[in-house]
């Protein structure tokens, strides 16, 4: 795996004042996701709002502007809302979003909030009909004496212009808070998951949606577990998995049964007595799950660790890497400090061969599945000057063996953590979300998959 | 020792955090109230745990008080401490407000099984207010400066996150579903 990864411009695409610290809490990026292609990369923040980067196109004359990213579009997707009924405030801040496949000019995507999904299309004008017989060039209906021979109205270029519009919105099917989406293969149904029950869309229907998992018990009081993420399987249109809190996944098969509350498989590792401890349950809670590219295989994360499994083999995950183990005897700090209950995504790279998450300290781990070895490096402004090469960081356990540029456990900065990150899907460009700043970090040495 | 230390600390974290939850905007968060939930179950029956090895190690057998003291634990979710008459009258209340309304978002509680008489090992440690005064004369003086510790730790963790709000708006919310 080439460790020698060139920075491209950091894309701070919100202000925040140099000389605080102070990010406004609107900014704050919430979720990260390229489209099938690579070629676009949305962004949603806690504020509601979208923005679309798209990577400009690679230019002989300028070497070192291919493939950087710029904004291709802002929107804002979704508003502060209020619950009258439960006198519950709803949050505008984006949860997810996932992209369409494109099937004609125009792309589409889905975001998310905590209650309500929106379909946006996002399509371009670059043209616009100049000559009409009624109207001036600035819309001004002409004065019919005027008027001598009739024309008809040409296409002419204008600059480029993207609209967002919203094409539907699909409210009212969650009681619970939403945590993913998922498109299905088929590109026609989509679902949806909150901590409790998982709903079954059309994307041309908003007026109803089939419950397809509901894990609520009758009795509250005997809740155990929570759904934490779902995804569909990226080929097979009738499989999908979800994970829960308790750190099992369950694989679903649609043709089953309309209510898909009986797994077809459950994936679950045994736990280790030994290392019992009050947060065993809190750390154990898986917050992310995908499938590989491939659908052979699924990537979870949970507090300290990221797990690959193999759909065959339900007992235990085949590997397991260690994402901040250091972390493992601090645990009652983080628990009073909320930072134990933070949810880190993961990611595959195009091939399947490395899976990348973040951590703390504007930290991100990649770990190669094949090699073996794992790398840490850093988001920041400092380590991100415009085509620097990224230097691989250390953290080092209190009392370990120190070297120089070591950072150790103690010094760790656990305000700045990077819980979204998305891989381009066919070439090693990475997207990385700290807090308000959105880094994206190309590997020129190897642009193509290995 | 330590671990009743822990376990009381983290007893009293989790407490605090389920009762600032309330006052989290987006409305609770049902992933989060459950896993503190779950943390308190664990700490609490460390605790006693560890509290049964201690009775047992200095030959005390005086049973403790074997009331509905579960009620009590609603009294600590949130609502001023010194209120508890109001508190159990609602409670049943609430209860079956709670059955009648499966979207009722309150957080899954552990105390709602406290309606069941249980075990010793299920009693409320002495750290929680007490309706009945307590029996135990040996024990009295250390309790009561233990309780007191614990209650003005308590009171200090909700505190940091603003004044604790009377328990009408909870209701209110409930009842308006």
């Amino acid at each position: 795996m080439g460790e020698d990864t060139d920075a491209t411009p950091t894309l701070n695409h919100r202000g925040f004042l140099p000389d605080h610290n102070y990010v406004t809490e609107a900014d704050i990026i919430s979720t990260v996701e390229f489209n099938h292609t690579g070629e676009l990369l949305a962004t949603g923040d806690k504020g509601g709002r979208v923005v679309i980067f798209q990577r400009e196109p690679e230019s002989k004359t300028e070497p070192f502007s291919q493939g950087e990213y710029n904004v291709y579009s802002t929107f804002q997707s979704h508003e502060p809302e209020f619950d009258y009924l439960k006198s519950l405030e709803i949050e505008e801040k984006i949860n997810k979003i996932r992209w369409l496949p494109q099937q004609n000019a125009a792309h589409f995507l889905l975001s998310t909030n905590d209650k309500t999904i929106k379909l946006w299309k996002v399509s371009e004008r670059d043209k616009r009909p100049e000559g009409y017989n009624l109207k001036d060039e600035e819309g001004r209906i002409k004065d019919l004496s005027t008027v001598t021979s009739l024309q008809v109205p040409v296409l002419m270029p204008m600059d480029l212009m993207v609209e967002v519009s919203p094409r539907r919105v699909f409210a009212n099917a969650h009681t619970y808070h939403v945590n993913s989406i998922s498109v299905n293969s088929d590109y026609q149904t989509y679902m949806s998951a909150d901590d409790l029950r998982i709903n079954l869309w059309h994307l041309d229907i908003t007026d109803r949606s089939f419950n397809i998992v509901d894990i609520k018990p009758a009795n509250m009081e005997d809740l155990t577990e929570v759904i934490t993420a779902a995804e569909f399987h990226p080929h097979h249109c009738n499989l999908f998995v979800y994970s829960s809190s308790k750190g099992t996944l369950r694989l679903c098969d649609m043709r089953e049964a309309a209510l898909c509350d009986k797994h077809s498989k459950l994936f679950e590792e045994p736990e280790d007595p030994s290392a019992r401890s009050f947060f065993s349950e809190i750390i154990s809670s898986v917050s992310d799950v995908k499938f590989s590219h491939s659908g052979r295989y699924l990537l979870t994360r949970d507090y300290l660790t990221a797990k690959v499994w193999d759909l065959n083999m339900e007992s235990k995950p085949l590997e397991t890497y260690q994402v901040h183990d250091y972390l493992r005897s601090k645990l009652c700090s983080l628990y009073e400090n909320d930072c134990i209950f933070d949810k880190f995504e993961c990611a595959w790279n195009g091939s399947d061969s490395v899976i990348m998450t973040g951590a703390y300290n504007n930290f991100f781990r990649m770990f190669d599945r094949n090699t073996k070895r794992d790398v840490t490096l850093e988001a920041s402004r400092e380590s991100s000057k415009p085509r620097a090469v990224l230097k691989p960081r250390r953290v080092c356990a209190a009392g370990g063996k120190r070297r120089k540029d070591d950072i150790s456990v103690d010094s760790l900065d656990f305000t700045k953590k990077i819980l979204h990150t998305a891989w381009h899907p066919n070439e090693n460009i990475i997207a990385i979300a700290a807090t308000n700043n959105l880094y994206i970090f190309q590997d020129k040495l190897n642009s193509e998959m290995h | 020792m330590e671990v009743t230390a822990e376990a009381k600390r983290i007893m009293v974290v989790a407490l605090g955090k389920l009762y600032s939850s309330r006052t989290q905007r987006g409305g609770l968060r049902l992933h989060r109230s459950l896993l503190l939930t779950m943390v308190m179950k664990s700490a609490r029956d460390m605790y006693h745990a560890a509290q049964e090895t201690e009775w047992a190690a200095a030959e005390e057998q005086q049973p403790p008080t074997e009331e509905p003291t579960g009620a009590q634990i609603e009294l600590q979710e949130g609502k001023p401490l010194t209120s508890p008459g109001n508190e159990v009258e609602n409670s049943p209340t609430m209860l079956r407000r709670d059955a009648d309304n499966k979207e009722n978002m309150s957080p899954p509680r552990p105390t709602q099984h406290s309606r069941k008489r249980r075990g010793k090992a299920a009693v409320e440690p002495d750290f929680l207010p007490c309706k009945k005064a307590k029996l135990e004369q040996k024990n009295v003086p250390q309790q009561l400066i233990l309780s007191t510790v614990l209650l003005c730790e308590y009171m200090n963790c909700s505190s940091e996150v603003g004044a604790p709000p009377a328990p009408m708006p909870v209701q209110r919310a409930i009842a308006a579903c």
